[in-house]
């Protein structure tokens, strides 16, 4: 790009353009990711509060976490989620070094793993259901199905990112130049983990 | 136009430490944790009493922790990234644990019946 | 007065110096309606923003006489009880949520990146979005008038009394999902301006030097991304309890009422001072440019406006003293809410600081300022009144509140934009608003607002209650609020002069000369570019060397430690004829995926099959932004000369270069 000639009354006190200037040294777009998953904790913060309320204000006698909960089936999802990290991490770690194959596979491994992790949140929600624990049914039901299914609809979103990463990289889109990109997903893939973390002992595992 | 350098720095510092075989090494570390985490629900084996709340909490915070430090880059990466994750945090926990001070739940009697 | 002599001396008309209008308008590119919708530039989105809050504030104007008439005297037929109720909530969800808050967000989009020295904010196309979405979510809410009744359960919607069973009409439903709408638009927009801030300020203006303007929409922002999400799992589960049934306000089922109340309450308190920052932040440049002094104590005003803002997440549950919380935490709330008074005075006392011994231009802006300061004390103090429990529970849900909230978000929030109005208008549209008219709206406008609002502290300490339809004779009611409503149609009156002035001031300035870059001789740097602001903001992006920098290109200090001038506006100006800086290109896809929302919105309340559309819509869309090629010519469309220069590529580039 063409710089016109700076003129004489502005010399030393004007800056050259610089398209890819950044005053903090970071990037817009990574920046930008953590303010946002900063902001998410606030959002799953709220819904797991509502949870851990309502949890204990369930009347006597309602179909609650007791009589449903499977924790050897939900720690094997739970195992599922997180093992998506490392081969998350491994993707960005491979396109970080230019390696595009390893970054393809590790990609579509980790959305798989994503898919295996909703795939076992559909058969939860259906085996409750078929025992008597709908939407609409009591308050824990509410709750949980709110907390858990917000949960859910963020691992499918970054379910479809990782896709389009994937995909993507078939059409020379992401490459080492790009590999933020995938990190950034990553982090968005990350926080999603961490929340079911979170969920996972609070919700599942804590004393009913 | 100058931009930091700290950032740039502690890429490379990053990229010397972190190998696809400690990330491995991690995830095993994650691995067994949860496998505590699970193995504490099998009351009949091993009665946790009092002290199984605490427990799980100190393995959630170390699970979270490790994903947030090492996956997501925090601990080598800018302060910027780590302040802004953090302030949203712990003004998550800070106001969610007022939220639970005023309906008149001790924080205790949450984790329990 | 002396000032307007003052003011003619400090405009800096030159005739010599080329009316930049005709500089910068591309004939293609700058001009019709496609160059404002498909626009990325944050001034044009900043101008959008203000005028369509500006329609609102008349919309949300017309709701409040039609409540004032309704009051004028006993027994009123006006309205129908529910019709009263549906007024008086879209009151204030207009007030607060269409005017405010896009107010405030008009201020930051148009000034925040000339402040700190920026040709544009981080995120251009995600910045389009943000004001579609506010927009259309906007539009949707008020559609519920035309769909079966507007929601009619107070702005604060309190659960379970917003249940179906007490509401039945849609419009919670519009008002639980709209609002989600523009919440999105709030937080995108924050994230957006947070990046701006901490990434795009100019070489040297380090965290010290920026303005106290772009300090407090910093901290605004900061509040909009934490408490926006708590809003939105508050509007979530009453969507859900509405609309499939959901058991989180059913009492019946065990639900506590109190929930909604907190979650309310963690998003409501800090949305207050979301309103209010933005408004000091304006004074905070109007009042030391009109005081001829830098502001009294720089980094008090900085850290009180963080203190403000952090303290703001801990006063929450003082509105709600008569809920029922119990003692303890009354009592906890009661002392955090009369600390958060400190650094608001703190405040107070720094803007008179920075009057006091300085040589003072009552110029339209500082009166309006001025007005702030005196009327937003008023305000302030009877809020210390609510911080006492006891008084407290005397005070809730009489007139004494919306005395209250009135005098800090109308003599705090409504008078500090005007004045940014005021001062900023010459800046934005190359022409001033005539001073003389704007001052004889100025004192209609404090007026009418003293006339309407003062009279509610005695009605509400008499007893009468907010929010109730009517009232009978003989109540000792009817003299104050026959006041009352006299009074709100001088601030009527004061709206359209404004609107007047805005017409008659344009048609002036035809012939009239140039305004020049700084007619007020003011202090930061929007100010030391063309006005018109240019579609590149700064020919050059200035170095900063100081606080206030502009100022101190213009004067400095002789031997004797006198300020004299060193420089004129004219030389120290850039004056916008550069054309060759890249720009980024307009998108379709910022307006076409929030179009995109409401159609989902009318799809959760009528029929599901209009989600789909939506939906598709919106996946549509973001397909599209994804793969628009940041630097195509087919995107550039209008734009000839401009490359594009997008913030994903720069960042791509940005990468590249720190490998």
């Amino acid at each position: 790009m063409s710089t016109t000639e700076i003129p004489e009354r502005f010399k030393g006190r004007v800056a050259e353009d610089d398209h890819h200037y950044s005053a903090s040294g970071l990037s817009h777009e990574k920046l930008a990711m953590w303010v946002f998953l900063g902001s998410e904790c606030l959002l799953f913060g709220g819904l797991i509060s509502t949870y851990m309320l309502y949890k204990n204000k369930l009347p006597a006698g309602e179909i609650g976490p007791n009589d449903l909960f499977d924790i050897p089936f939900t720690s094997v999802s739970s195992f599922v989620l997180l093992m998506s990290s490392l081969t998350m991490v491994l993707a960005v770690s491979a396109i970080a070094r230019g390696d595009v194959f390893r970054n393809r596979v590790w990609l579509l491994t980790t959305a798989m793993l994503g898919a295996v992790f909703i795939g076992g949140q559909v058969y939860e929600f259906t085996t409750f259901y078929n025992e008597g624990a709908g939407f609409t049914t009591n308050l824990w039901s509410s709750a949980f199905f709110t907390l858990t299914g917000f949960h859910g609809v963020h691992v499918t979103i970054g379910i479809i990112m990782l896709m389009s990463l994937f995909i993507g990289s078939f059409t020379g889109r992401i490459s080492q130049e790009s590999a933020e990109k995938v990190e950034i997903i990553g982090l968005y893939w990350h926080f999603v983990d961490v929340v079911w973390i979170v969920i996972f002992t609070v919700v599942y595992l804590f004393p009913q | 136009m100058t931009t930091a350098t700290d950032h740039v720095e502690t890429h490379d510092e990053h990229d010397d430490h972190m190998t696809d075989w400690k990330y491995v090494q991690i995830a095993l570390l994650l691995g067994v944790l949860t496998g505590i985490e699970v193995f504490t629900y099998f009351e009949s084996v091993l009665d946790w009493g009092k002290a199984l709340v605490p427990v799980l909490l100190v393995l959630m915070v170390t699970k979270f922790y490790v994903v947030a430090a090492y996956f997501m880059h925090l601990k080598f990466d800018s302060r910027f990234f780590s302040r802004a994750f953090a302030g949203g945090l712990v003004l998550a926990m800070g106001v969610y644990a007022i939220f639970f001070a005023a309906f008149g739940v001790h924080f205790w009697e949450i984790f329990q019946d | 007065m002396a000032a307007d002599e003052t003011l003619e001396i400090t405009s800096g008309i030159d005739p010599t110096v080329e009316r930049p209008l005709g500089v910068l308008t591309r004939p293609s590119g700058s001009t019709g309606w496609r160059s404002w919708l498909f626009s990325v530039d944050h001034k044009r989105i900043g101008i959008m923003y203000g005028a369509a809050a500006l329609f609102f504030l008349v919309v949300g104007g017309c709701e409040a006489l039609l409540i004032r008439l309704q009051l004028a005297r006993p027994g009123g037929a006006v309205l129908t009880a529910d019709q009263y109720n549906q007024v008086f909530t879209m009151h204030g969800v207009t007030m607060i949520f269409l005017v405010a808050m896009p107010l405030g967000a008009a201020f930051a989009n148009y000034l925040v990146p000339l402040q700190i020295g920026a040709r544009d904010v981080a995120f251009p196309r995600l910045n389009a979005f943000s004001f579609w979405c506010f927009l259309f979510g906007a539009l949707f809410i008020n559609s519920s008038w035309f769909l079966g009744g507007a929601a009619d359960g107070g702005w604060f919607a309190y659960a379970p009394n917003t249940g179906v069973n007490f509401s039945p009409s849609h419009g919670l439903d519009f008002f639980a999902i709209g609002l989600q709408i523009t919440g999105i638009a709030s937080l995108v927009s924050a994230i957006n301006l947070i990046v701006t801030v901490i990434n795009l300020r100019a070489p040297g203006m380090t965290w010290f030097k920026m303005p106290v303007f772009t300090w407090m929409l910093f901290v605004v922002q900061v509040l909009l991304l934490f408490a926006i999400p708590v809003f939105t799992v508050a509007l979530f589960l009453l969507m859900f309890d509405r609309l499939f049934d959901a058991n989180f306000f059913n009492v019946e089922a065990g639900a506590d009422p109190l929930l909604w109340e907190h979650l309310f309450w963690i998003f409501g308190h800090p949305e207050v001072y979301i309103l209010i920052l933005p408004a000091f932040g304006v004074i905070s440049e109007v009042i030391p440019t009109f005081s001829r002094k830098p502001i009294f104590g720089y980094p008090f005003m900085v850290f009180s406006g963080i203190a403000i803002g952090f303290m703001g997440w801990g006063v929450w549950a003082h509105h709600m003293f008569a809920s029922g919380i119990g003692p303890i935490s009354v009592a906890a709330f009661s002392v955090s809410t009369m600390f958060i008074a400190v650094p608001t005075g703190v405040k107070i006392l720094n803007w008179v600081a920075t009057m006091w011994g300085g040589r003072l231009r009552f110029t339209t802006p500082m009166l309006y300022a001025v007005g702030v300061v005196s009327m937003f004390t008023v305000g302030g103090l009877s809020g210390v009144t609510h911080a006492l429990a006891p008084a407290d529970t005397q005070q809730t849900d009489t007139y004494y509140i919306v005395a209250h909230f009135h005098y800090v978000v109308f003599g705090g929030v409504i008078m500090g934009l005007f004045s940014g109005f005021y001062f900023w208008w010459p800046k934005a549209f190359g022409y001033m608003l005539s001073e003389r008219r704007g001052k004889q709206g100025f004192w209609v406008m404090l007026l009418g607002f003293n006339l309407t609002f003062g009279p509610m502290h005695i009605l509400g300490l008499q007893g009468m209650s907010r929010r109730i339809q009517t009232y009978s004779a003989g109540q000792g009611f009817d003299l104050w609020n026959m006041v009352s409503t006299i009074g709100s149609f001088f601030i009527a009156i004061a709206v359209a002069m404004f609107v007047i002035n805005i017409y008659l001031s344009r048609k002036q300035s035809v012939h009239l000369p140039p305004v020049g870059p700084d007619p007020w001789d003011a202090r930061s740097l929007e100010w030391m570019t063309a006005s018109p602001t240019p579609e590149h903001n700064f020919d050059y992006v200035p170095i900063i060397e100081d606080l206030d920098d502009f100022w101190h290109r213009k004067w400095g200090e002789d031997e004797d430690g006198n300020i004299v001038r060193i420089a004129t506006a004219e030389e120290v100006a850039q004056d916008g004829s550069r054309t060759d800086v890249h720009l980024p290109s307009p998108s379709y896809y910022p307006i076409m995926l929030s179009f995109g929302l409401p159609i989902i919105g009318y799809g959760l309340i009528f029929s599901l099959w209009l989600c789909v559309l939506g939906g598709a819509i919106v996946l549509g869309a973001i397909f599209g932004w994804i793969m628009e090629p940041a630097d195509d010519p087919e995107a550039a469309h209008d734009h000839d000369d401009h490359g594009g220069d997008d913030a994903t590529e720069a960042a791509a580039l940005e990468e590249e270069v720190n490998a």
